[in-house]
């Protein structure tokens, strides 16, 4: 169990490398005649989590449960609607564009599709030297031998470097995107499905890649994806997210051997696994994931709960409990003293 | 890649000889006319077309067929300078609004919905006369009516071009606002805008005809093609030529110009690459 | 081959581009039988979607060309037959699901019209009954109120009721092959959970025979009585499901299975497969698998082409590997899980023993 999962619940400013408190996005819907807004989508709605330096957290859910806007928002790809982001100790959630560049240095990202997080009409050169020309001072010669010790530490060569991302194969682009997240020696990586594009075979090669840099530069990854099966190889722990919210947290082992939230359950029993002989005590559920612009009452998750208790469930919104030391979980099943 | 797409096309492949006869012609007026432009021979005014006088003679005597190869000149000239103007201005204006959003934007586009309320040959006309009329006015009537079109599509090409992940990617990597403008969004919207500009050319050499032909651009004697459609259009029953041939010429340029554009469009296409 | 629903024989499919020309299908051969799902599994490139669209006929010509081999359909060649006579069968006998619900429903007629709409092509039912049918239909792919769904239109719906009705108007005609081409990889786990579930239960209810195109062995485990492995245009392996995953016998087939991260086992590094896959612009010749091949034997690899054929009399355990030349070396030279490779020689011929 790590340091990081037990500081989750009450996530403090100098918890791990990054922590999220009550980080919230939404974005909002604007309808009618005048295009006011008439609603929010609720993205991100209320998250803390920590990372501790040198892990790698797995962040798992379905399409649309917020994931990919919480690495963003991490990012400050998005401004934060509220609640506040913590790096090293410092608070970005409000800091302004120049201040960003100086911690961009540190916290850099990696996108699912390649082909489109490299601008096509860029050279691999000019894509792996853009961060370190306006993230660093280095010079010409400088970023030149940063940009050759890179092609080969990802798995390129030097001949590929002025050519156009197009004429590469999804893995090697995404080589390249990881080449260019690495330049300028960062601490954090966010890696937002990073082989979902990927066949498996190419798939395998990327993820011994990461594991190896981490081990190389002393990473810390926030690893978002869809596939648990991916998350367990290459994670020390794991958040589940649900519709906006956090719905367990726990270290790779005890999730995998002993899920708590009828909703992890439920996500890996659905997993299709070659090796798995019977399927007759598979949890299926029922429907459609609500939308994140009018969720459900209480908690979220309560319209496809196979494990749904009473009313309670349709009333008060579950608090993060910790049914067992250092696992949190948000299930009314746990808000006792179980 | 997109040359050898464009060669296929025969009809583009025509557009493109258009384009390029007349720049050589423009070039070398000098060398293919056979008189000067303002050249007035009385012994042989309002001569029908004929071996001496291919395209015929004016009421003065000039070389109709002169007239109309230096005319290209005009219209080259013309096509470039204003088109680049609108360019310029309907470009930058479209990278701003795209890319800044909210007010900014608002008002740009505000600005081109209500130009584009005035039919642009009116719009065009009413600059033209304020100013006074002549190449000056002219230039500047046209280009301030053509630019609202590369704004409307160049700031759509923005706000799709944002949506693209290299935009978060460059973002992270701390790219500034001018630099995402110029090294990540234009390039990539490139191809339509110079397919555009390729449909461009040939409505500014029609307008810019149309101006002089109602005496507010080029005046006579300039052999402009609007300007000689002008003088001939009085005597259109008799000297059918004067008017008739600078009218071809402004005919098979425009088409040229529109197939060049299209097959343009095919062949930059990205869809099929 | 009379207990063949559909029997595919040496096809080969080139595509003729302004780079060159793409030799997608290298004259791959696979059957189906009455009453039987066959998974078809490969990674992006390797002539899996090429081979469903040739059987339904879909392949646009030019720049696709049929090249050589026959597709038999119940005994009629699809590929010699008339437009017309292929639109007979297509849709009505046949059906295909497509990967992208998004895509494969029109989205300005309502959901009836488009369930409707085989069933008034292919056969002389009433407005009325066919109504019915597809309410019918669409209540067996488990969408409740049905009978409203009818007059609604598809972005109404999510993307697991899509896909959905996307089944119900393949299975309104009760075809007897049904094609699936990655039928849920653009759906969420635990929508593709239930859709598969759901395409199982529909196959036994209408024991229709299915051809189940995925990249995700996972999924294709789940419904597949036999599996088909293609790598660059051809197909490297075909066998009985558990076949495939106890006893797999080309190297690509095992090599690809150990580079997927399992829910079960821990490793450190995964295994993965050396180089890339050969460009089909100028393949190469031999086995195309022969440069990332770890069982490489030689220049016979680079040299002869593997032909796909059985490694024991009566098993249906077919491989394309020059490591099986002999039919009493039907064992692979690695480990295998458990007991000895006489062992596995047993459980090919005979079936479940491994359990």
């Amino acid at each position: 169990m790590s340091e990081s999962i037990q500081s989750t619940y009450g996530v403090a400013q100098d918890d791990g490398l990054l922590a999220t408190k009550d980080l919230k996005k939404y974005f909002p819907v604007k309808g009618g005649i005048l295009n006011r807004k008439v609603g929010d989508v609720k993205a991100v709605d209320g998250v803390s989590l920590a990372i501790e330096e040198g892990k790698t957290l797995g962040l798992v859910g379905e399409s649309g449960c917020g994931k990919s806007t919480l690495g963003k928002t991490i990012m400050r790809l998005h401004d934060p609607t509220d609640g506040n982001i913590y790096f090293d100790g410092e608070d970005i959630s409000d800091a302004g564009k120049s201040r960003m560049r100086k911690i961009r240095r540190n916290m850099q990202i990696i996108f699912q599709d390649p082909a489109s997080s490299l601008n096509p009409r860029m050279s691999v050169a000019e894509l792996i030297q853009e961060p370190m020309k306006t993230l660093t001072d280095w010079s010409k010669e400088e970023r030149r031998d940063r940009t050759l010790e890179l092609i080969s530490e990802v798995g390129l060569q030097e001949g590929h470097l002025q050519r156009a991302p197009h004429e590469f194969s999804g893995g090697q682009q995404q080589r390249v995107a990881i080449a260019r997240a690495l330049s300028v020696n960062p601490k954090l990586i966010v890696a937002d499905e990073p082989t979902s594009a990927l066949d498996v075979s190419v798939q395998a090669k990327i993820l011994n890649l990461l594991s190896d840099l981490q081990d190389t530069y002393d990473l810390t990854f926030l690893f978002i994806s869809h596939d648990l099966s991916v998350i367990k190889h290459i994670c020390d722990d794991v958040a589940v997210m649900y519709l906006g919210k956090l719905a367990e947290v726990a270290s790779t082992e005890e999730i995998f051997d002993d899920p708590k939230h009828p909703y992890t359950k439920a996500l890996m029993s659905a997993v299709p696994d070659a090796s798995a002989e019977s399927m007759t005590d598979r949890i299926l559920l029922e429907g459609d994931v609500p939308s994140p612009e009018n969720p459900p009452s209480g908690c979220r998750f309560h319209t496809r709960c196979q494990e749904y208790i009473g009313e309670i469930c349709e009333t008060d919104e579950p608090q993060f409990t910790e049914p067992s030391a250092g696992r949190y979980c948000s299930c009314h099943h746990y808000s006792g003293s179980t | 890649m997109v040359l050898r797409r464009l060669s296929r096309n025969w009809f583009a492949v025509f557009g493109a000889v258009v384009a390029v006869t007349l720049v050589l012609t423009a070039i070398f007026a000098p060398v293919i006319a056979p008189y000067g432009p303002t050249e007035a021979d009385y012994n042989s005014i309002r001569e029908a077309p004929s071996l001496d006088h291919p395209f015929g003679t004016d009421n003065l005597g000039r070389d109709i067929f002169s007239r109309v190869v230096f005319g290209s000149r005009y219209t080259v000239f013309l096509g470039i300078v204003i088109v680049g103007i609108q360019m310029a201005i309907g470009v930058l204006l479209g990278l701003i609004a795209g890319y800044y959003g909210g007010w900014t934007e608002s008002i740009i586009m505000r600005l081109v919905d209500i130009s584009l309320s005035i039919p642009g040959i009116v719009l065009a006309l009413a600059i033209a006369g304020i100013l006074g009329g002549g190449i000056e006015s002219l230039i500047i009537a046209v280009s301030l009516v053509g630019w609202r079109g590369f704004t409307r599509l160049v700031r759509g090409d923005v706000k799709s071009i944002m949506e693209e992940e290299y935009i978060d990617a460059a973002e992270s990597a701390g790219v500034g606002d001018i630099r995402i403008m110029t090294r990540y969004i234009l390039p990539n919207s490139m191809s339509s805008i110079i397919v555009y500009t390729s449909l461009t050319i040939p409505t500014v050499i029609l307008w810019s005809a149309a101006l002089s032909f109602l005496g507010m651009g080029v005046q006579p004697p300039r052999p402009e093609w609007g300007a000689i459609i002008s003088i001939g259009r009085s005597q259109l029953a008799e000297q059918w030529w004067v008017s008739t041939f600078p009218g071809l010429a402004i005919m098979v340029t425009v088409i040229g110009f529109n197939a060049l554009g299209d097959g343009l469009r095919d062949a930059l296409d990205p869809k099929q690459e | 081959m009379t207990d063949n629903i559909l029997t595919v024989e040496d096809l080969k499919v080139d595509f003729h581009t302004e780079e060159g020309t793409v030799h997608a299908l290298d004259g791959i051969s696979f059957e189906v039988g009455y009453d039987e799902v066959l998974g078809v599994i490969g990674e992006s490139g390797c002539g899996k979607s090429v081979t469903v669209l040739s059987v339904m006929g879909l392949l646009q010509s030019p720049p696709a060309d049929i090249v050589d081999g026959t597709i038999e359909y119940k005994g009629t060649d699809l590929l010699s037959i008339s437009d017309t006579e292929l639109n007979e069968i297509r849709g009505d006998q046949i059906s295909m699901v497509y990967q992208d619900p998004m895509t494969s429903l029109n989205p300005v007629l309502t959901i009836g019209h488009q369930v409707m709409e085989p069933l008034l092509r292919h056969t002389n039912m009433s407005k009325a009954a066919a109504r019915q049918k597809g309410i019918d239909m669409l209540e067996s792919c488990g969408l409740a109120d049905a009978d409203r769904l009818m007059d609604e239109y598809p972005h109404e719906l999510s993307g697991g009721m899509r896909q959905r009705v996307v089944i119900a108007m393949a299975l309104v005609t009760e075809p007897d092959l049904l094609i699936a081409d990655e039928p849920t990889t653009a759906l969420d786990v635990t929508i593709q959970a239930q859709i598969m579930e759901l395409l199982k239960s529909l196959q036994e209810e209408f024991g229709m025979s299915v051809v189940f195109i995925s990249h995700d062995l996972g999924v294709i485990s789940e419904i597949s009585d036999r599996i088909a492995v293609m790598y660059a245009g051809r197909v490297v392996e075909s066998a009985t499901m558990r076949n495939i995953f106890t006893n797999p016998l080309h190297p690509y087939t095992r090599k690809l299975s150990e580079s997927i991260p399992s829910l079960d086992s821990t490793v450190d590094r995964l295994p993965t497969i050396e180089g890339q896959v050969p460009s089909l612009y100028n393949p190469p010749t031999g086995c195309r698998f022969a440069s990332r091949c770890p069982e490489h034997l030689g220049e016979e690899c680079e040299m002869v082409d593997p032909r796909l054929k059985r490694i024991e009399e009566n098993a249906a355990h077919k491989v394309a590997c020059h490591l099986y030349t002999d039919v009493s070396e039907a064992s692979p030279p690695w480990d295998v899980e458990e007991g000895d490779a006489q062992a596995v020689t047993n459980k090919a011929t005979q079936g479940d023993k491994y359990e």
